[in-house]
């Protein structure tokens, strides 16, 4: 039921600040992308780049898949692997992964910028500005969930392709499944966020040349 | 008299567009904010509340407003980026007056002088009505009101159009015949429950990004998707049914459809008979529209045209949404109402998860439209020329009736005047019609012949550039107001900083104005936003659009109110219509037929091609605004033709090509697009930019009979692969400015935690 004082929302935003408050010990809310609900718009690439903490840079990719036979897009922010690469990869250990599953930039003076991380995520997500001797990513807008908000680009995508939930409710929320488990070459990953995997049925590429004569 | 006083690269060098990439004092300035400021975004009729950062008086970033209810925290990157607008380089801040070496500022009361009797040595010459004004609908509804008023008691000319006729006066004109009002018939909340959700003529992704949520959650319920439109666009890439057909065949596909559903009987007999009138005759119109005959006229599949019919007619609850892309036509008013007969046959209206709605497209256009800066109309959404409506009107204003002048021309045809020296003064507000009219040639000669013309802008937009002054007006956040989003929602607009320099919001410079031209009585006590509301409040009040009994303070409580509300304890009407009662006098809606009739102008052998245009995501109409925004500019810095592959190869062109685009009244050099998301017998081009990039350059001027809407939809075009020598210097330009902004978005910072 639509609720008439709170839209969509079941319970007002105070509460739901205070749900996800708790984030960060039980780790209840997660992230979920859906490539399906993309429109490209970019809000999430433009909204990252306002974060305190790498004010002016996007953490966030958006790729058109190929603009030429589809306006499908893809968004791509980091997965938060359970045992991530980029760690693994990195001398220094300078990468961790918190207690609720969030892996966080690298840390200094821990850091050396010798780019393993960005070669090795099998995301593309780690990066490494020219200038700052540093390795930069996704923390999941740490400093908003800890204070009761979700993360940045999830709270402005216009289509909600990014969906920060309590992982409960998201089988009432949405019709498509939540995948949390990759293969990539020999490699199973499994990750905190999960990708909505879409409908086989509904086709990707609409060709409006074959929609005119019926035959798609 | 008003040609270029410089050549337009010299004028670009001293006012823009350039781009601003980074909040004041870059991004390694402090962001911690003194104060956020709840408000709305400026780009689009939807009216998202956002937080605006405010810091030393200026706009330094934004917070989602997430307890707003109708985007709860979502922005486009338009609205993500809005703030950047201020403190921008290109900003006016002082009058100016253009010599022969441009523009020069001057004092604001020198500015005043000469506006004053700039209007008085026109209105002498050649009468009242040779004076226009030219208004648009960003502006708050208590400067479009005190326009009209401006217009019709502070110059006493009956001139007086906006840029709304751009915009959705053709489903304005749709939904007056058909229900005897104005406004979206439901709030969105009604979305997502609807079983089957039907778009005509709506970039929706693109155009009004937050109801993409809206839809997709009524999908994740398990509704039908149909979106009709010449390009599969990110909604319809998707949808249960997509229908790209033929720009300019709408009708004939809404006449098929009302063809099968009395075919197989999927009407509302009871509701057609309790609610409405009207019906048989529009049946007869639709009797010739078998699946054969709308297949061959639209070109879809007979097939696909009956799915269409099934879907919508088996549903038990649905939500037909419309914009530009049906309404921009020379029968935009038939198109409308084509797609009302669906709703009104199914009777799915006027209940809960049954809607229908235009998206209004501009920032205030619905607001806009109710209050009287059209032509015809007077607050309340009256009528200029219904006696009953003049006396409640004089009577608010305390004006005679003589005094009150009667229905002008409407904004194209105001340029029309100027062209034909009929009309030789003009003040324009918030419009930038040298972009955003079709035939900027026509526009442009025009604007030359003008003998007297101010205009009212925050920054040097192209139109402004002819202009003889130029009067600094404020931005949407250094000025409080109330504007009315697409779904009816009455709403605050927040004062965020004051305006820098000489700039001062229309509302001082429209009563300042009129004070000077000894007509004080009528607009001295408007002292504030609030005392123009105020009057508004009583102008409206019976009207059909009535805000009696909205307040700033109820507005804010209740997170906007929706229209009509007529006293202070009426909770204000999110859902029309409920119990079959329309706003005709007999309470019934009506039947409007609809024959089919093709466009003004059709392909042919010597223009083979169908041209229509439209929006991109990351640029608001004229581009005033956002082609100075550095991220918007990086991601879509210029205009491009959207072609099919097949269409391509017929002209041996690939992706990237300079392409020649011709009409009957301009051409222009772009480069291809190679995309299978459009018609092949159909190209696009956005038309947010000026000059030689103008997509308006090639579309007509022929106007709906109704609500006087240009076809920018429809123009029929012939191809031409060309040279890349032959791109405009001003999209190099563009391309270089993008390259510029992607290595400039960030400093970098010297330490991050």
């Amino acid at each position: 039921m639509v609720s008439a004082e709170y839209g969509f929302f079941s319970e007002s935003p105070a509460a739901i600040r205070e749900s996800i408050s708790n984030i960060n010990e039980a780790g209840a809310f997660g992230f979920f992308i859906d490539p399906q609900r993309c429109i490209g718009c970019r809000s999430c690439v433009a909204s990252c780049a306002e974060c305190g903490t790498h004010r002016g840079h996007s953490m966030i990719h958006l790729d058109e898949l190929d603009r030429s036979v589809s306006t499908q897009t893809g968004p791509t922010v980091c997965m938060h692997c359970e045992d991530p690469i980029c760690a693994m990869s990195c001398p220094a250990d300078a990468i961790k992964r918190s207690e609720d599953g969030v892996v966080h930039a690298a840390q200094k003076p821990r850091c050396v910028a010798c780019q393993n991380c960005e070669l090795s995520c099998p995301f593309g997500v780690p990066m490494v500005l020219p200038g700052l001797e540093q390795m930069l990513k996704c923390d999941l807008c740490y400093d908003r969930t800890s204070t009761g908000h979700r993360p940045m680009c999830a709270t402005v995508c216009p289509s909600q392709a990014l969906l920060f939930a309590p992982r409960h409710e998201v089988a009432s929320l949405r019709a498509s499944q939540p995948l949390r488990e990759f293969r990539i070459g020999a490699l199973t990953v499994k990750t905190r966020n999960a990708i909505m995997v879409p409908d086989p049925e509904i086709p990707l590429n609409l060709d409006a040349s074959l929609l005119c004569e019926g035959a798609l | 008299m008003a040609a270029l006083p410089q050549p337009s690269d010299r004028l670009a060098a001293q006012f823009g567009p350039h781009l601003n990439l980074a909040p004041p004092g870059g991004w390694n300035a402090p962001d911690q904010p003194e104060r956020l400021v709840p408000t709305h975004c400026c780009f689009c009729g939807q009216q998202c509340g956002i937080k605006l950062k405010v810091r030393d008086n200026a706009v330094v970033g934004f917070e989602p407003w997430e307890e707003f209810p109708f985007n709860q925290g979502k922005l486009c990157p338009k609205g993500v980026k809005r703030y950047l607008q201020g403190n921008h380089p290109d900003r006016l801040l002082h009058a100016l007056r253009r010599n022969e070496q441009g523009f020069a500022p001057i004092p604001w009361d020198q500015a005043m002088e000469r506006t004053v009797s700039g209007i008085r040595r026109i209105q002498e010459a050649y009468g009242k009505d040779a004076f226009a004004v030219l208004s648009g609908v960003s502006l708050t509804n208590e400067k479009s009101y005190l326009a009209g008023k401006f217009a019709r008691l502070g110059l006493g000319t009956r001139n007086l159009d906006y840029n709304g006729r751009l915009c959705m006066v053709s489903a304005g004109a749709g939904n007056k015949k058909a229900f005897g009002v104005d406004r979206a018939a439901n709030s969105w909340a009604d979305l997502e429950r609807a079983e089957v959700i039907w778009v005509s003529g709506a970039n929706v992704a693109e155009c009004a990004p937050i109801t993409t949520d809206y839809i997709w959650r009524a999908r994740d319920r398990g509704a039908k998707l149909i979106v009709v439109d010449p390009r599969i666009t990110p909604l319809a890439r998707t949808a249960d049914l997509a229908l790209p057909l033929k720009p300019g065949t709408d009708s004939a596909l809404t006449n098929g459809v009302l063809h099968l559903l009395e075919r197989w009987n999927l009407l509302d007999r009871d509701f057609i008979r309790e609610h409405t009138n009207g019906f048989e005759a529009a049946l007869e119109a639709v009797r010739p529209c078998t699946p054969e005959w709308t297949s061959a006229v639209t070109g879809l599949p007979a097939s696909a045209i009956e799915k269409a019919a099934r879907l919508w007619g088996e549903a038990r609850t649905s939500f037909l949404l419309h914009a530009r892309g049906i309404e921009h036509q020379s029968k935009g008013v038939e198109n409308v109402n084509s797609c009302i007969n669906l709703v009104l046959a199914t009777g799915r209206i006027g209940r809960p998860y049954c809607g229908y709605a235009t998206i209004t497209g501009q920032g205030n256009g619905q607001g806009g439209r109710e209050h009287g800066h059209k032509c015809d109309q007077l607050p309340g959404n009256r009528d200029i020329e219904n006696p009953e409506h003049r006396r409640h009107i004089c009577q608010v204003w305390g004006c005679t009736d003589a005094e009150l002048p009667g229905k002008g021309l409407t904004a194209q045809e105001i340029m029309n005047a100027i062209h034909a020296g009929e009309i030789k003064g003009l003040l324009c507000l918030c419009f930038n019609p040298l972009v955003s009219l079709p035939d900027a040639g026509f526009t442009r000669e025009a604007l030359e012949r003008l003998e007297f013309f101010v205009c009212l802008d925050f920054f040097l937009s192209e139109t402004a550039q002819h202009a003889d002054l130029v009067l600094p007006s404020a931005l949407h956040e250094e000025d409080e107001g109330t504007s009315t989003s697409t779904e009816g929602r009455v709403i605050k607009i927040n004062k965020a900083v004051d305006p820098p320099g000489d700039a001062r919001p229309d509302w001082q410079i429209m009563v300042e104005l009129a004070h000077r031209l000894g007509r004080g009585q009528y607009f001295d006590h408007f002292t504030s936003p609030r005392a123009i509301f105020d009057e508004l409040r009583r102008a409206s009040k019976g009207g059909t659009a009535d805000y009696a009994g909205i307040t700033y303070e109820r507005i804010e409580a209740e997170h906007g109110i929706f229209w009509p509300c007529p006293s202070e304890d009426h909770p204000g009407t999110p859902r029309l219509f409920e119990g079959g009662r329309f706003f005709h006098p007999d309470g019934r809606a009506r039947f409007i037929p609809t024959p089919w009739r093709p466009p003004m102008e059709v392909v042919d052998a010597d223009y083979p091609v169908w041209l229509t245009t439209g929006r991109v995501v990351y640029h608001y109409l004229s581009g005033t605004q956002t082609r100075r925004i550095g991220f918007l500019v990086e991601q879509c810095p210029h205009p491009y033709v959207e072609i099919h592959p097949r269409l391509a190869a017929r002209y041996g062109l690939a992706d990237g090509d300079a392409v020649e685009v011709a009409t009957r009244r301009g051409s222009l050099v772009l480069p291809a697009k190679l995309v299978a998301t459009i018609r092949p017998d159909t190209v696009f081009i956005p038309y947010h930019w000026p000059g030689p990039l103008s997509a308006n350059l090639l579309t007509a001027r022929h106007l709906d009979p109704v609500s006087r809407i240009p076809e920018f939809k429809v123009s029929a075009c012939r191809l031409g692969r060309t040279t890349p020598d032959r791109f405009p210097a001003e999209l190099l330009e563009l391309r270089r400015m993008a390259r510029e902004a992607s290595s400039l978005q960030g400093d970098i910072p010297g330490q991050v935690f």
